[in-house]
Parts: C-alpha cells; sequence; structure tokens
C-alpha cells in the first residue's frame, strides 16, 4: 500500500443521508499529493456528492475531511471562502457563466480573489486559455462553444488561481473521441506540469485507468476496492471485475427489481 | 377521515415550512452585507433587463386599458348628461387600482417568469454552484440584484402604466368623442387627491414589487433543477404571483378605502 505518501486530502469515517438514504457509511478516502487520484463507480453511487462535501458545499452528517489539516465541515464562512481559492472544480455541465464571455469566465475567480492590475489580469487569462489552446476563443460566449471546448474553458477557469486541488466531475462525459483524448492528455500535462493533486471523477475506464494514479471504486455507500490500476485490473472480486470490464450483469444487477417476467407478461394477457 | 385531516396537517405544515424557507431565503439574499460599487452594474443591467424590456407591454397595455375605460365610461355616464366625469372616472381607476394590478400581473407573467426561468436555469446548468465553489455567495451576486430591480421598477412600470392609460382615456374621450377638454383635465384635477389615491396607488405598487419579485427569484432558486422542474416552477411564478397580487389589492383596498 501507499500509505507512506504525503496526504492532502484525508476523509475518515464519512457518513452522509440524502433523507433516509445513506450515500456514504464511514467511508474512508486518502487522497495523495501532486498525483491524480480516480473515484469510479456506477451513476448515482455519490461521486459528485463527495466532490461537493469535498468542497464545503454539503455538510457531513458525520466524519471528517481535512485539507492540509484543516476539517472542511467544520469551517466558518470567511475560512471556507479562503480555503476554496486553494480548490477548483470543473462541473459535469462545465458551468460557464452564460452572461460572460470566455475571457471574462476566466478573469471571473481571479476577479474575486485578487486585486490585480487589468494588465496582470489579462496575462494570466490568456496563460490560462493558452494552456487549454483556446487562446483565440476568448471573444466568443458560452453559447458559440462546442461541448468539448466549454468544458476546456471551464478548465482554465478552475486552474485560474493556480489551485493546490483540482477536481473534475465527469470530465470526458458526452465528448467525441477526439475531444476525449484531448482532455486527457490535456489533464495529465497540467498535473505534471503544476504539480497540483487531481481528483477525477469519472466512469470512463479505459481512459482514467489510463492516467490516474489511484483510483478508489464506489458502490452501495462505500469503497469497493481501492489501489492503483495494476492492483485494480489483478483484482478478482466480482463486483469490481463487473465493473472494469464492463459487463451488464453480475453482482450489481442489470435489472430495476421486479416481478417475474413471464407472470408480469401473462398478467396482460389475462387481464385483456 | 383521520387520514384525510393528518393529510391537511402535513401540506398545511409544508405549507408553513416553504413560506418559513422563503423568508429565511429573502432575509439571507437581503442582510448579505451589501458592496455597493460590485453591486452597482449588476443592479444597472438587471434594472434594463426587468424594467426597461417590460416598458413596450406596459406602454401599450396602459393605452389600450385606458381607451377602454374612456369609451366606457362614457357610454355609462352620458345617460346621466355627466360625460365630463370621464377624466375623473379614468383617473381614479387607474391610480387607485388599474394601473398597480395591471402593471403587477403583466410583470409577473413578462419578468417575474423570466427572472425564474433564468435562475433555474443557472441552478440546472450549476452555475450557481460554481459560483459557490469560486466563493461567491449566488444569492448576492444573482439574487440580490434581480430582486431589487424588480422591487424598484414596478412601482416606476405602475407610474408609466397610469400616465399612459390616462392619455389613451384622453385620447378617446376628447379627441374621439369630443368631451370639452377643459372639463375633462379640471375633473380630473379636482377629484385626484394626492394622499387619498396617489400615494396609495404608490404604495400598493411597493407591495406588488416586492412580493412579486420575491415569489419569482425564489421560485427560480428553489426549483428541481432538471427541465420539467423549471417550467414547473416558471407556471409556479406566474400563477402564485397572480394569486397574491389579486388577494393583496383587497387588502389593501380595504386597509385603505374601507372606512370611507
Ligand atoms: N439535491 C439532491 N437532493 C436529493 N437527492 C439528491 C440530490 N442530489 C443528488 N441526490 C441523490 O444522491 C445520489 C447521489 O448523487 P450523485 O452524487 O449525483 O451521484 P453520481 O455523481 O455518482 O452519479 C443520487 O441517488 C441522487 O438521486
Ligand atoms: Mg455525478
Amino acid at each position: 500500500m501507499t500509505q507512506l505518501d504525503d496526504i492532502i486530502i484525508d476523509i475518515r469515517g464519512l457518513t452522509f443521508y440524502r433523507g433516509e438514504r445513506a450515500i456514504f457509511r464511514d467511508v474512508d478516502i486518502q487522497v495523495p499529493r501532486g498525483k491524480i487520484t480516480a473515484i469510479m463507480g456506477p451513476s448515482g453511487t455519490g461521486k459528485t456528492t463527495l466532490l461537493k462535501l469535498i468542497g464545503g458545499q454539503l455538510k457531513p452528517d458525520s466524519g471528517e475531511i481535512l485539507l492540509d489539516g484543516q476539517n472542511v465541515p467544520n469551517l466558518g464562512r470567511r475560512a471556507l471562502f479562503r480555503i476554496r481559492e486553494r480548490m477548483g472544480m470543473l462541473f459535469q455541465s462545465g458551468a460557464l457563466f452564460t452572461d460572460m464571455s470566455v475571457y471574462e469566465n476566466v478573469a471571473f475567480p481571479l476577479r474575486v480573489h485578487t486585486r490585480l492590475p487589468e494588465e496582470m489580469v489579462r496575462d494570466l487569462v490568456l496563460m490560462k486559455l493558452q494552456a487549454v489552446g483556446l487562446r483565440g476563443a476568448r471573444d466568443l460566449m458560452p453559447s458559440e462553444l462546442s461541448g468539448g471546448m466549454a468544458r476546456r474553458v471551464a478548465l482554465a477557469r478552475a486552474i485560474a488561481l493556480d489551485p493546490d486541488v483540482l477536481m473534475y466531475d465527469e470530465p470526458f462525459t458526452g465528448q467525441d473521441p477526439i475531444a476525449m483524448g484531448v482532455l486527457v492528455n490535456l489533464i495529465k500535462r497540467l498535473n505534471e506540469a503544476t504539480g497540483h493533486t487531481s481528483i477525477i471523477v469519472s466512469h470512463d475506464i479505459q481512459e482514467t485507468m489510463g492516467i490516474a494514479d489511484r483510483i478508489y471504486i464506489l458502490a452501495d455507500g462505500g469503497v469497493i476496492a481501492q489501489g492503483s490500476p495494476e492492483q485494480l485490473m489483478a483484482e478478482n472480486s466480482p463486483q469490481v471485475k463487473q465493473f472494469i470490464d464492463g459487463l451488464p450483469d453480475g453482482p450489481v444487477p442489470f435489472h430495476f427489481p421486479a416481478d417475474d417476467y413471464q407472470s408480469d407478461l401473462m398478467l396482460g394477457l389475462n387481464n385483456g | 377521515m383521520v387520514e384525510f385531516i393528518a393529510a391537511t396537517g402535513r401540506a398545511g405544515l409544508n405549507r408553513v415550512a416553504a413560506f418559513g424557507r422563503a423568508a429565511i431565503f429573502l432575509m439571507q439574499s437581503l442582510v448579505a452585507r451589501p458592496a455597493p460599487l460590485h453591486m452597482l452594474p449588476l443592479l444597472l443591467r438587471q434594472i434594463y433587463v426587468v424594467g426597461v424590456q417590460s416598458l413596450i407591454i406596459i406602454i401599450v397595455s396602459g393605452l389600450f386599458i385606458g381607451m377602454v375605460l374612456g369609451l366606457q365610461g362614457y357610454t355609462i355616464l352620458v345617460a346621466y348628461g355627466s360625460e365630463q366625469a370621464v377624466g375623473q372616472m379614468v383617473a381614479l381607476s387607474l391610480v387607485r387600482e388599474l394601473a398597480p394590478v395591471v402593471t403587477a400581473l403583466l410583470f409577473a407573467g413578462r419578468a417575474g417568469s423570466a427572472l425564474t426561468a433564468e435562475i433555474g436555469l443557472m441552478k440546472a446548468t450549476e452555475q450557481l454552484a460554481s459560483l459557490e465553489m469560486i466563493g461567491v455567495d449566488p444569492l448576492r451576486r444573482i439574487v440580490a440584484p434581480r430582486f431589487w430591480a424588480g422591487f424598484l421598477c414596478l412601482p416606476i412600470l405602475s407610474a408609466v402604466f397610469a400616465l399612459v392609460g390616462v392619455y389613451g382615456g384622453a385620447l378617446v374621450g376628447v379627441e374621439w368623442l369630443g368631451i370639452y377638454e377643459g372639463s375633462f383635465w379640471a375633473n380630473m384635477q379636482n377629484s385626484v387627491d394626492f394622499f387619498d389615491d396617489v400615494l396609495n396607488g404608490c404604495i400598493k405598487a411597493v407591495v406588488f414589487g416586492f412580493v412579486v419579485t420575491w415569489i419569482a427569484v425564489y421560485q427560480g432558486y428553489d426549483s428541481v433543477p432538471t427541465s420539467e422542474g423549471i417550467s414547473q416552477a416558471t407556471t409556479r411564478t406566474v400563477v402564485y404571483a397572480s394569486l397574491a397580487v389579486l388577494g393583496l389589492d383587497f387588502v389593501l383596498t380595504a386597509l385603505m378605502f374601507g372606512d370611507l
């Protein structure tokens, strides 16, 4: 195990309920500094919820979420504001501000958190846009961008403040193969170039396995497997195998619970 | 039977809880320490979107309603030989009732629904969550300027409505039906009282502006972030705001003119 690694985010005993339903039950997750950690799992297991818990947008029912020793759920408004300067988050939908140009979107975090003169803001924005290959698109509005471009702009915005932790919520979903390849490379390159810690939520197994240093697989309110991509490939538990090999049926069922198929069909005949 | 009572009670409690949430929401948006310099451009932009862009519908509606009032007033009053009082009738109905009420209803349909849909869409596309992650309070950045814009614009729109309406009444009464111009305006001036009529009309407009905008921004912020949820929230804005305006209008009228 890699327990001796330098841990930047340490989640201990995390429990979180939505109404009656436990999304997380006593979950432990350690995110090593400067590496790419992937959180994988079927839809609806709470991957987005986990990112929002780390960002302090949701409060856990119990447990600790330590970012460099600071317990995020206990922070007050101002402290939370300050710690969020150190986090960038790329939302599933890109979440660009639709009433601002590409340039203003990327400049926004800089304007909120710093008092830099306009020329400096401009240089920083152009640098970030250059890093995602969209310096030429600075004057476009979000509605004029393709899905892949929008996600790259959102990435530029997320790295505007040079965060220590960058969280990606399903960055590859809904992307064509070329855009996907571009994003995968970009995430890897940015991680190597700036040395920040990346957390990627995804269920694109091949792409994620290719760049992650460490993977957690979530299901049923807990971690069902963790380790390096190689370790997980070698994993024998049927639940993990089903997920990694993308088998439709297995311990995680394909069918939503239902009455017996035969008798259900017969029911229609009898009633008709 | 017991179940029915229990269900009614639960529905009632839910309503009260929702109202409480809406009130807390409003407090948090408004009490949030204002940052006037940042706020001003945002506010001006919203005043443009919410107010200026509603002007056309308000002017056209005001003109038609004033004209209809002139026409109806004339056909009723001419039977008593008192068609000079048309001016008075048009002005009083507009200033006391129709300007604030119809403006608020139109405003709910034109600007209120747009506010709800816009905020709901920002929620669905995670723009609100992004703001939070960047460290900006969406209540302050998104909700507060929209609320203030609506609150400020409705009374002004209502005044415009009344002015245009009076002009429409004069157009029909004086220009078309040939009421003597001097007595039309003189009657109006003599009968409309600043405090009793104009000020009370303004109070109504201010109250409606508060309520309609509050409902619109809250429904957007509280909407279920799906296309269906947003469409439902938009409908609710128009329905709740219209009912609230009509209900409050009766209450306010009873308070203002009840003892006459
Ligand atoms: N705002 C919410 N209110 C209630 N339930 C929610 C809300 N957001 C998500 N959920 C529920 O929490 C569960 C986890 O959601 P999410 O974290 O979005 O899953 P994932 O990102 O893994 O697909 C889902 O079952 C979802 O229905
Ligand atoms: Mg998700």
